[in-house]
């Protein structure tokens, strides 16, 4: 049985009983659609964000480092990519964590791995595409996203690109947290609920939004000319689906309501989650605050191999679903 | 007292050094409110998170912004 439909039942009432449209009309399927997928992916949203982020006060970047240091076979690239699933990410702390890895011992390509996984397959992400597209679209999101990250960290380890990395990086020091503290049961719940509402207040205005325009496509748009555009027949899609998603930036939670509708109208699975990966891994703003610890070549190897790994993960998909 | 807010420059940093700068004025602290975005003073902290709130060079708070109501308590926790 689904468990929202209890939010189903709402939507109906609202849009059916309060607002009286009717059944089969346009207006009345799209607000339906709208009430329904914003409350349902709100409760998502603060159950799950809740209870990943008290499981992230056991969890921190500065114990990753420890796991991850001297770890030079793909074992490590897997643990990075895997570390990079629970830990928080805001593009804010990426040099500092890219600086942090680097100096204390942990290898380029393993740092890399967590670099790219922690954007891309994060709980937001894929707590959306559950609520969204099911459990399986999650899991092959989750999965994929993994695997490009351990592929491209190894890689990149292979290359030995350590030259490419800006001088000053080797040269700061890092100190080490004198104490870690041990905060109680209490402590971990009042940190994810204030960190829970602090990502809530970020990132739902964009879940309305791309709802919105969700329901808007849902209702409205002629269904055949995504189709025509950027269905299976066309070979480029998928590149072009990464193209756009780079000078987009947005949180997983803007994208997917977008890339939900935009699969209802015909867009192949793995061309809309080309975007996304594309949108939350590759996208500009964030490859501007890499480049201040990345020398413009090794930024250059960074972002073809990624685009390549995302635009056969598409190809895949397009294929294999 | 010293406190400091560290970070690399994105709007979470700017929001929680404004927070904080509110709260010494509205509390009438005697403290200095330093906003640094060197990244290697962060590093130096043995932190790998943006932002960084520190009382008297300790560090309080890594990686997200709380509520101003939470900002206090740490601060207050360190004055006393």
């Amino acid at each position: 049985m689904d468990p929202f439909y209890p939010v189903q039942l709402v939507a109906d009432f609202v849009t059916y009983g309060l607002f009286n449209l009717g059944r089969t009309s346009l207006l009345g399927s799209a607000l339906d659609f709208f009430i329904y997928d914003s409350i349902k992916i709100l409760i998502l949203l603060l159950v799950i964000i809740f209870l990943v982020s008290y499981l992230r006060t056991f969890i921190s970047p500065e114990r990753t480092r420890k796991f991850l240091t001297k770890k030079f076979t793909i074992f490590g690239n897997i643990l990075a990519a895997l570390f990079g699933i629970i830990t928080p990410f805001c593009s804010c702390s990426a040099v500092p964590l890219f600086i942090g890895f680097v100096e204390s011992g942990v290898p380029l390509g393993v740092t890399f791995s967590y670099l790219i996984s922690a954007p891309m397959v994060n709980e937001v992400a894929v707590i959306l595409l559950f609520g969204l597209f099911g459990l399986w679209v999650a899991l092959l999101y989750a999965f994929s996203g993994v695997t490009i990250a351990v592929l491209v960290g190894f890689i990149m380890g292979k290359m030995h690109l350590e030259p490419l990395v800006e001088d000053y990086v080797f040269k700061i020091k890092a100190g080490s947290l004198l104490e870690e503290q041990k905060p109680t049961a209490k402590e971990r719940a009042s940190r994810a609920y204030l960190y829970t509402l602090d990502l809530i207040k970020k990132v739902y205005p964009y879940v309305l939004l791309g709802v919105g325009i969700g329901a808007l496509i849902h209702g409205y748009a002629p269904s055949d000319i995504l189709t025509k555009i950027a269905g299976r027949g066309n070979v480029l899609a998928v590149p072009l689906a990464v193209l756009v998603g780079v000078p987009l930036y947005s949180n997983s939670a803007g994208t997917i309501p977008i890339v939900q509708a935009l699969i209802s109208k015909g867009l192949p699975l793995g061309t809309a989650l080309s975007f996304m990966m594309s949108i939350t891994a590759l996208s500009f703003p964030e490859m501007v605050i890499l480049r201040k610890v990345l020398k413009p070549k090794l930024l250059g190897i960074y972002i073809s191999i990624l685009a390549i790994g995302i635009v056969f993960t598409g190809y895949l998909f397009n294929i294999i679903l | 007292m010293k406190i400091q807010v560290l970070g690399s420059g994105c709007a979470n940093c700017k929001r929680l050094y404004e927070l904080t700068t509110e709260i010494v004025r509205e509390s009438r602290l005697e403290a200095s409110v330093d906003y640094i975005t060197d990244v290697s003073k962060i590093i130096e902290l043995g932190i790998m998170q943006s932002p960084v709130l520190t009382v008297n060079g300790k560090p309080v708070m890594t990686g997200f912004v709380p509520n101003k109501e939470k900002i206090k308590d740490l601060i207050f926790k360190e004055l006393n």
